[in-house]
């Protein structure tokens, strides 16, 4: 099994072993999206207008809850050193730690906001839409998360500087992610928003993995 | 005398601005052992990580088989076996989960050696407890017992000894003692005897060169 496949395996099996962790993430975003009808109130039209831009903000705010361990644990109980000393390039093990975060929030995020969709009075089109564009978004925001993590290893109060770093890195892909719902309220189609987004994906995973390897070589010093 | 496989010259490091150790130079030949000494803040974890490459040295260079391991980390890395003050063990995974996990790590597979590993320390018994489960002492077993299944021809061990009761320590003197006499090396940072015949010594307190035994 390659260096890559065995740390992702290794943080699956960890979230599996602890699914709870996940499972806070998940109800965060359900107890945060939920929130909004209520205040808004029912007008569906009022809440169909916002539901795109309220639900990636809920995911993207329930991804960095749980981006601040994606490394700190590792830190702790001494597991990054052997990160740092395997014989293969860290940016690998940055990369597989990076897909794993994306498996366990990115993914089921994706797949639960069409449902979270139906209470905003989204269409069929709309919705299918909606976990679209956060399918091809969100592994952005798990790699741009994870330089920001990576970035804050062992500071001080590193969950607020983590959202601070993390936060405005991530305003493109919540702009074009929530724009193609409304493009496709328009009539328009969403093609040219998920290329965008792909894009977004592509510039992420060609830099962050180098970057994170360099913060966590910054760290281990 | 065998010439040497690990040669370390005018190696120096500094962190936050202190001089932590300057111009420090060994060699170590096969199955040799250093062991570093010094009180606390003296410089021998730094000097482990330093050597590790976790650390970049200020100066100085670390040469193995005449070759500069700043030239290719990646197989200098493939060399290391590391026992840091923290036992690198994920608390949710077995014993055995932990072993499979860093060896893995390291390109390799535990195969049949993993019980060789497990045996060494008294671990069999414990294979399949989740590690958070375990006391200090078995954890640092647990640690050791990677190292040993690792089969890495240089030891770096920060306080192997730590945690460690009397059985524990003469597993982990046998183990020392087989790799050694199969053509290891080890630099073990101790603030006890290791018990290991005719270790060099090197005292972090104030010296830079290396004593060797009588």
């Amino acid at each position: 099994m390659s260096g890559f496949a065995t740390v992702l395996m290794r943080d699956l099996r960890l979230v599996w072993r602890r699914p709870g962790d996940v499972g806070v993430v998940l109800a965060f975003f359900v107890v945060a999206t939920v929130l909004f009808p209520l205040g808004v109130g029912p007008e569906t039209n009022v809440l169909a207008r916002i539901a795109a831009g309220v639900l990636w903000c809920a995911a993207l705010f329930a991804a960095l809850l749980s981006l601040e361990r994606l490394f700190a644990a590792d830190h702790e109980d001494g597991t990054l050193d052997l990160l740092l000393l395997a014989p293969w390039p860290l940016e690998l093990a940055a990369l597989a730690k990076c897909l794993a975060h994306w498996i366990v929030t990115g993914l089921p995020l994706s797949l639960l906001a069409p449902v979270l969709g139906i209470a905003f009075g989204l269409d069929g089109r709309s919705l299918l839409a909606l976990g679209a564009t956060l399918l091809v978004g969100t592994p952005t925001l798990s790699l741009i998360g994870g330089l920001a993590a990576a970035l804050t290893l062992g500071a001080r109060k590193s969950g607020a500087l983590l959202a601070l770093l993390a936060l405005p890195l991530c305003v493109p892909t919540l702009i074009f992610g929530a724009g193609a719902i409304e493009t496709l309220a328009a009539g328009d189609g969403i093609v040219t928003h998920v290329a965008i987004l792909a894009a977004l994906a592509l510039v992420a995973l060609a830099t962050t993995p180098w970057a994170i390897a360099a913060a966590l070589r910054q760290a281990g010093e | 005398m065998a010439p040497p496989l690990l040669e370390v010259t005018g190696l120096s490091c500094r962190r936050g601005g202190r001089l932590v150790f300057d111009r420090l130079s060994f060699a170590l030949s096969e199955g040799e052992l250093l062991a570093l000494t010094g009180r606390n803040g003296s410089g021998k974890t730094s000097l482990l990580r330093a050597l590790a490459g976790l650390t970049p040295p200020h100066a100085g260079t670390i040469v193995w088989q005449g070759a500069d391991v700043a030239q290719d980390p990646e197989t200098w890395r493939g060399r290391l076996a590391w026992l840091g003050h923290l036992e690198g063990l994920k608390g949710d995974l077995t014993v055995m989960e932990n072993l499979v996990f860093a060896e893995r790590l390291r390109g390799g597979e535990a195969g049949d050696r993993l019980e060789g590993a497990l045996l060494a320390f008294d671990l069999l018994g414990l294979s399949a407890r989740e590690v958070r489960t375990l006391s200090a002492g078995q954890r640092r077993r647990t640690a050791l017992a990677r190292i040993v299944l690792s089969q890495a021809p240089l030891w770096l061990l920060d306080e192997p000894l730590n945690a460690l009761d009397a059985p524990a320590q003469a597993a982990f003197r046998t183990a020392l003692q087989a790799h050694l006499a199969a053509g290891g090396l080890a630099i073990a940072a101790t603030h006890a005897e290791l018990g290991i015949g005719g270790a060099q010594r090197l005292d972090l307190r104030g010296g830079t060169s290396v004593e060797r035994p009588a």
